[in-house]
């Protein structure tokens, strides 16, 4: 039977990573993540998990011992926010280019400047191109059951590629949530032993990795990696079956709210989700034709599967937690709208940035999308394609 | 010097649905593989009859390119001595003369 606990976003993430028992963990402390290393150092320290906890002096160091500890054949997590992943970015991407699994909460925390601890989504979508498979999370359990299957995505002989778990920082972080978490014996049947396919300390089958890859091969390098992101998408789905039967849980790319019938709908990712669906059930009952399409997987990006669950829309909206300066709507709008380019009939689409540096986003602002997207769905025009939600104007 | 070069072993076709993951060598020790030859544009040409056998260019050739077989220096590896001529600059009985690669 599964056990009922009431734990915060960061309990339930280092807990996933206690059952785990990952061979290495190395980290560096920033706020909203401090905790999750935390947390996990009390493990080491009780001798609960057999990991090898190394305190590092900064997240490119983090990130470095992970990738030599992976390349070795570990089984390797870390955690941090924002700028801590700023300051891991070069190493970002030879973590997804070596083909290292390592699994990385990223408690989701705006990125500074101007300095600021609180919640939104840019440091995630500034790594959006770094080879990491993205998963996001609505709430405790959501980052508690990603956490855990994020290890089998990752180390997938398929995929190979490192993964990041994103919740929101304080909201989903540091709030105390009832959860469902499994038996630890039955988390770690599940996760099973890691099966590198080669790594450095296989002194019968000596490799190099990392080495200096010029024109000749680079490019087809990056074409196998990519095809380890096409091959995620599969695999993905895969698990997440795999781990309805274990949980009960059921999990998809995207968690689609009402919307079958709907004409109208957001597009939205992580805590906003559940903030959302009250405004959703609100307006179902004043007979308004609403729904809401979460995203769970950011990267791959499930394009294909987004047109099809979004094709019968008059209007859509999408919530973009991040400003990525395109001046031409956010970075998730940007997918949204080029995934919804193949359909004959498109719905009318519009780009909302909401919640930077951890503006709370209230029901009436959410209400208010919903009142702009009736206007749109009316009229089939649309005249403010850019939004700010809740900014001071 | 451009006429001379031949296309490396390390440019063959390798498509990408062959590519090692990460570009990871299975095959460690493989520098000799690689032939360096052609980016000489100086050349040593070790006279043999002068040859003490001091063993001095030995330790100091950066490509391990002086060929020895019992204590005895036979010739250069061609395929890999880039012609830096720091044998022909170590050698106390100007055993090398140093010319231009043709």
């Amino acid at each position: 039977m599964a056990i009922r606990e009431r734990l915060s976003g960061n309990e339930a993430v280092a807990t996933a990573m206690k059952q785990i028992n990952p061979d290495v963990v190395a980290a560096f402390p920033i706020t909203p993540s401090t905790e999750v290393p935390q947390y996990f150092s009390t493990y080491v320290a009780n001798g609960e998990v057999d990991t090898e906890f190394v305190a590092v002096e900064s997240e490119h160091s983090a990130m470095s011992a992970c990738i030599g500890a992976a390349a070795a054949g570990a089984r390797v997590m870390t955690a941090t926010s924002a700028n801590g992943m700023g300051l891991m970015w070069e190493m970002l991407y030879i973590a997804s280019a070596d083909k290292l699994p390592i699994v990385m909460p990223l408690i989701n925390r705006a990125m500074s400047g101007p300095l600021n601890i609180h919640n939104d989504h840019s440091d995630a979508m500034g790594a959006r191109d770094s080879g990491w498979i993205q998963l996001f999370s609505e709430d405790n359990q959501e980052a508690y059951d990603n956490t855990i299957m994020a290890v089998r995505i990752g180390e997938h002989k398929d995929v190979r590629l490192p993964v990041m778990v994103c919740l929101d920082g304080f909201i989903i972080s540091h709030s105390v949530e009832n959860i469902e978490l499994l038996e630890t014996e039955k988390v770690r049947n599940f996760v099973g032993e890691p099966m590198a396919p080669f790594y450095l300390l296989d002194s019968e089958n000596p490799v190099a990795m990392g080495p200096l890859d010029l024109p000749a091969h680079y490019f087809e390098h990056k074409r196998e990696q990519a095809q380890s992101m096409f091959n995620a998408k599969t695999v993905i789905k895969e698990v997440f079956e795999e781990f309805e039967k274990l949980s009960g849980r059921k999990y998809s790319y995207f968690e689609e709210y009402k919307l079958d019938d709907a004409e109208m709908a957001i597009v939205v990712l992580g805590s906003t989700a559940g903030t959302a669906k009250t405004v959703v059930d609100d307006l179902r009952a004043q007979g308004l034709k609403v729904g809401l399409l979460k995203l769970r997987v950011f990267r791959p990006f499930p394009a294909a599967e987004l047109a099809e669950a979004l094709k019968h829309l008059k209007a859509v909206a999408v919530m973009d937690k991040a400003e990525s300066f395109s001046a031409a709507g956010g970075p998730i709008f940007m997918d949204v709208r080029s995934a919804l380019y193949d359909l004959e009939v498109r719905p009318k689409i519009t780009s909302y940035i909401y919640g930077l540096g951890g503006r709370d986003v209230r029901t009436t602002d959410i209400e208010k999308v919903y009142n702009e997207l009736k206007e749109v769905a009316a009229t089939g025009v649309v005249t403010s394609p850019y939004n700010y939600l809740g900014v001071k104007e | 010097m451009a006429t001379k070069k031949t296309t490396p072993s390390h440019l063959e076709e390798i498509l990408w649905k062959d590519a090692a993951p990460g570009g990871v060598i299975y095959e460690t020790g493989n520098a000799q593989k690689y032939k360096t030859g052609a980016w000489r544009s100086m050349k040593p040409i070790w006279n043999e009859e002068k040859c003490k056998h001091c063993m001095l260019c030995f330790p100091v050739c950066p490509d391990s390119s002086i060929l020895v077989k019992d204590q005895k220096m036979t010739g250069i590896d061609y395929d890999h001595c880039k012609g830096c001529g720091v044998c022909v600059e170590v050698c106390p009985f100007k055993v090398f003369d140093y010319v231009v690669e043709e």
